[in-house]
């Protein structure tokens, strides 16, 4: 699980896995959250590359750290999402605050 | 030879058309990913899209979480009173090309269930619960129904119709 966290300058990077429930979101959010405390990180990059399922707690995850780091100015990144993550996240209107890029 | 093969493909037709599960299981997260899952697996007789698989294990996985997290959180702990005792109820049903399916907990139930398909409503922030998972139930299937009393349980049935039957039907 650690490894698929990585820090690039203050960026942040998270590899989610195949599938992100609430199971799994539990984790990725607690160690985001040490990772943010810890090294001062100022942005958050979401990589879906492997993601195969998503549901709400996936959005939970990802408005969850946008509050944490918009308060100092960071922006949250989605990147290598398919149609149904991006459909997922269009639904909930997350593309106003996360950069969904390919 | 004709009429047996038509009343042989009348009978594999008929086997698809109905067809019942009941499941109940432990109400901790790994479960969550099994109940999609045996969905899924339940529905692929009637040769679902991949779109349509996405759907309803999004919306089964959205009502398993609530039933565990929110039906049986710290402070009610069910009729066990033991945190990872109690059960969640899956019932799914085929009938012809519609997949019912009902998700039930035993828990702590909802006082205003109007309140709580609000999307982004939440009772929950601080386990960053988003409050969509009502609105994921309501996008992804084609009708849904919350029946809740406090401290009677949830209910919820879903129900979603499946396309390429009709189309089959239409071929022959």
């Amino acid at each position: 699980m650690e490894d698929n966290f990585k820090v690039i300058d203050n960026y942040l990077m998270v590899r989610m896995p195949e599938e992100v429930d609430h199971h799994k979101s539990v984790y990725i959010s607690k160690i985001a959250d040490e990772y943010i405390m810890k090294e001062g990180i100022g942005n958050v990059v979401f990589d879906f590359e492997t993601t195969r399922f998503m549901d709400s707690s996936g959005i939970g995850v990802i408005i969850g750290r946008y509050k944490k780091i918009s308060y100092f100015g960071g922006k949250v990144f989605a990147i290598n999402a398919d149609t149904r993550i991006k459909r997922t996240l269009m639904i909930c209107g997350l593309h106003k605050i996360v950069e969904i890029m390919e | 030879m004709e009429t047996e093969q038509k009343i042989k493909n009348e009978m594999k037709r008929n086997t698809l058309l109905e067809n019942e599960m009941r499941l109940s299981f432990d109400a901790v997260s790994v479960n969550e990913a099994f109940a999609r899952v045996a969905v899924a697996a339940f529905v692929t007789p009637l040769n679902p899209t991949v779109e349509e698989i996405s759907d309803i294990k999004t919306a089964v996985s959205e009502a398993v979480t609530n039933a565990i997290i929110h039906g049986y959180d710290e402070e009610f702990l069910g009729a066990t009173g033991q945190k990872g005792k109690n059960q969640v109820y899956l019932h799914c049903k085929i009938v012809e090309d519609v997949l019912h399916v009902e998700v039930q907990d035993t828990g702590k139930g909802i006082a205003d269930i109007d309140q709580a398909m609000e999307p982004l409503f939440t009772t929950r922030p601080d386990m960053d619960r988003s409050g969509m998972g009502f609105a994921f139930m309501e996008a992804f299937m084609d009708d849904l129904e919350v029946i809740s009393e406090p401290f009677q349980g949830t209910l919820v049935r879903m129900k979603k119709k499946l396309g390429t039957i009709s189309w089959i039907k239409q071929e022959e």
